[in-house]
């Protein structure tokens, strides 16, 4: 009888899609998203090791911006996951899952390595410096461009082969570190033209990392002006919500495809050229180091507002700066950034629904409809 | 010989990592949901049973085999289920992206997995890295049929959890081609809305699919940890390669699990290959690493050209449901 009395009863709650949600309210679910998160975290690193959770986000402050070295790097890392991010929002934006900015971005760095160690007599500064640029984008256009005439052509599923050409540009990688590798033996090009910092980024101001910020910008406002008010923009999002709607409206898919994927690849090639020549010189299998995956998630949780991407990469990188810092304060491995990422990542993600969505539970003044059974 | 023999030993030893994952998401898959977790899920399931037996073992100074295997097996099931109900919670209640919400859950995995496989001997007050010998050594404890010659060492010279994965794919496969239940489940991957209609309970058939499922894979992530690195952990990532590996098994078999078997064993032996050819450089032995995943995207390629109908993914893969938006 109970099942029965079950049925006639309201659901305790009730889903609807919201039509509309002020901004104010939708930042403040997100913002109460964060917090859980970060409370959650907190508990997790209270338990593992016993140390009260707010002074250990007071550490992982001080790791992040604690001194004026520490702030430029963890500026410079965010520039890189934003570089990648700006790269992903085409693709993503026209629900193309690009998963293989991994690969485009090591692709990047190897020709970028290529260029410093091949090209580092006869050409002037400013020449290489157009030569890398040129080179990285291609090479990540091509990465980019492979998956994307395949799901155009023949709807290959995109999703998959980007995550093994990731994988076939980790094994080109290893083949050039073996190649180049100084000193021999060691199975590390190590820090190219070290002495003569040729390819580098100059610093500008008195500032190293510069650079990086200004050229990570100026791709930032562009991919914001593109998608939002660009022709092709329009029909990258118009692709995005309906590719039926989209060839009925006589814009030739296909050739989207194609186009957005060559523009994606090219941005994360580039972003390994920042990698390599602006941040660490060198060239490895860890050079993209799991950041073409985060990227996704920042470029996903932004809606492709670039920036919006801003904000979260920053996020991103403070706590993987922060929780190295514990790390190392507490003798444990780093390890301890991805959980957090982890946990909140989960959170925001879980809170986009509450933005979406309207969860009414069942009221209270309908209590005495009940009784009648 | 003896290097033919080697090879194909290692190969089932990958092979078999890789089954386990690839069957556990063919399930998962069968349901509508593309869990893009299973590395991730791999991980959990593979240092939750190294830390169960860690414990039991360390506090035990006679640890019986039975128990820490039984223990540690579990507890492996248990972590990557946890993992599943994540993954399945946040996409199936919450209605999140599965892509987003599978990569997240792959950062969590392996940050969890190699934050306590690194430190948990330095947290619990040892030194040196953890290691469960006792547990190891039940799983890799092979049967007198091992020393039947050089058949006897490819065939039967392997824990008994690469027996078990053959009989899990089977029956995986059994259930969804040979029962109500399976065919149910495969409604629901094929169209959520039309077997919603036909009073089959979408939410829960989504759940239990990609719970157990992610419980399957994480046994992969448990034989890598227990045969492989012989109860050690080792953070080189290997076990994530493993996993995104199971994910393109799963394109490569064209959702069966009975292919997932030999294209397992195949991808195995493409991972060793360059081990045993001879005459390659260190160089040119990164390049031929490659192949597994080449040979990946040209089934990718080949299943899209020929569009056959019973090779296509399950129609809903990937598209949350969601019942008022019919």
């Amino acid at each position: 009888m109970s099942a029965n009395k079950e049925t006639r009863r309201e659901p305790f709650v009730r889903i609807s899609k919201r039509t509309s949600i002020s901004r104010g309210k939708a930042w403040g679910i997100r913002g109460i998203a964060l917090l859980l998160a970060l409370i959650v975290a907190g508990l997790v690193i209270f338990a593992i090791v016993r140390l009260n959770p707010v002074f250990v986000y007071g550490a992982m402050w001080e790791g992040a911006f604690g001194t004026k070295t520490r702030a430029w790097a963890t500026v410079r890392d965010a520039m890189l996951m934003l570089c990648i991010a700006v790269g992903l929002a085409p693709a993503f934006k026209m629900k193309f899952w690009n998963i293989g900015a991994e690969g485009q971005i090591l692709v990047g760095g190897i020709s970028t390595a290529f260029c410093m160690i091949y090209f580092k007599t006869g050409m002037s500064p400013f020449l290489l410096f157009i030569v890398m640029i040129v080179t990285s984008a291609i090479c990540g256009a091509v990465w980019g461009l492979i998956p994307g005439i395949f799901k155009a052509r023949w709807n290959t599923n995109e999703t998959l082969f980007t995550l093994m050409m990731n994988y076939v540009a980790i094994q080109l990688t290893s083949y050039s570190v073996a190649k180049w590798e100084n000193p021999p033996g060691s199975n590390s090009v190590g820090i190219i033209n070290q002495t003569t910092k040729v390819g580098w980024f100059p610093t500008i101001f008195g500032q190293q990392y510069l650079l990086n910020v200004i050229i990570v910008m100026i791709l930032t406002v562009a991919m914001f002006i593109y998608l939002k008010y660009s022709k092709q923009g329009y029909e990258i999002s118009v692709v995005g919500d309906s590719e039926n709607t989209a060839r009925y409206a006589g814009i030739n898919v296909r050739k989207v495809y194609v186009r957005t994927m060559a523009l994606s690849g090219a941005i994360c090639g580039l972003a390994g050229f920042l990698a390599v020549s602006g941040a660490s010189h060198t060239i490895s299998t860890s050079s993209a180091g799991g950041r073409g995956f985060t990227a996704i998630i920042v470029a996903w949780l932004a809606k492709f507002n670039t920036f919006t991407m801003i904000l979260i990469s920053f996020l991103l990188i403070f706590l993987e700066k922060g929780a190295t810092e514990i790390a190392s304060r507490y003798n444990l491995n780093d390890y301890a950034s991805e959980i957090i990422t982890g946990i909140i990542l989960f959170f925001i993600l879980g809170s986009e629904f509450f933005i979406n969505y309207d969860v009414k539970f069942r009221g209270r003044g309908r209590k005495g409809a009940e009784k009648n059974d | 010989m003896t290097n033919i023999v080697s090879l194909l030993q290692a190969a089932i030893v990958f092979g078999t990592v890789i089954l386990f994952g690839a069957t556990g998401e063919i399930l998962t898959e069968k349901s509508g949901n593309l869990n893009l977790g299973v590395p991730g899920i791999m991980y959990l399931g593979g240092i939750a049973g190294l830390v169960a037996s860690f414990f039991y073992e360390k506090g035990n100074p006679n640890p019986n085999v039975f128990v820490s295997v039984f223990i540690s097996f579990i507890a492996s099931f248990a972590a990557a289920f946890v993992g599943g109900l994540i993954f399945s919670f946040l996409t199936i209640s919450l209605r999140a992206n599965q892509n987003v919400t599978g990569l997240t859950l792959t950062i969590f995995g392996g940050g969890v997995a190699n934050f306590f496989g690194g430190s948990l001997n330095k947290l619990a007050g040892g030194v040196g890295q953890i290691s469960v010998a006792t547990a190891s050594g039940g799983y890799r404890a092979t049967t007198p049929l091992a020393s039947l010659g050089a058949v006897g060492e490819v065939l039967f010279d392997h824990g008994f959890l690469t027996y078990v994965a053959i009989a899990v794919a089977v029956l995986v496969q059994l259930f969804l081609d040979r029962t109500r239940a399976g065919l149910n489940l495969r409604a629901v991957g094929e169209n959520p809305g039309t077997a919603d209609s036909a009073g089959i309970n979408v939410t829960k058939n989504k759940y239990l699919a990609t719970c157990i499922g992610a419980g399957i894979s994480g046994i992969g992530g448990l034989f890598y940890v227990m045969d492989y690195t012989k109860g050690t952990w080792a953070n080189d990532g290997t076990i994530e390669g493993l996993g995104w590996l199971a994910v393109a098994l799963v394109i490569f078999a064209t959702w069966k699990c009975v292919n997932a078997i030999w294209g397992a064993y195949l991808f195995g032996l493409l991972s060793w290959m360059y081990f045993y050819v001879p005459g390659l450089t260190r160089s040119s032995q990164e390049i031929f690493k490659m192949l597994p995943y080449l040979v990946t995207i040209a089934v990718l390629i080949v299943v899209s050209l020929r569009n056959k109908k019973e090779n296509q993914p399950p129609a809903s893969l990937g598209l949350a449901y969601f019942r008022e938006e019919r």
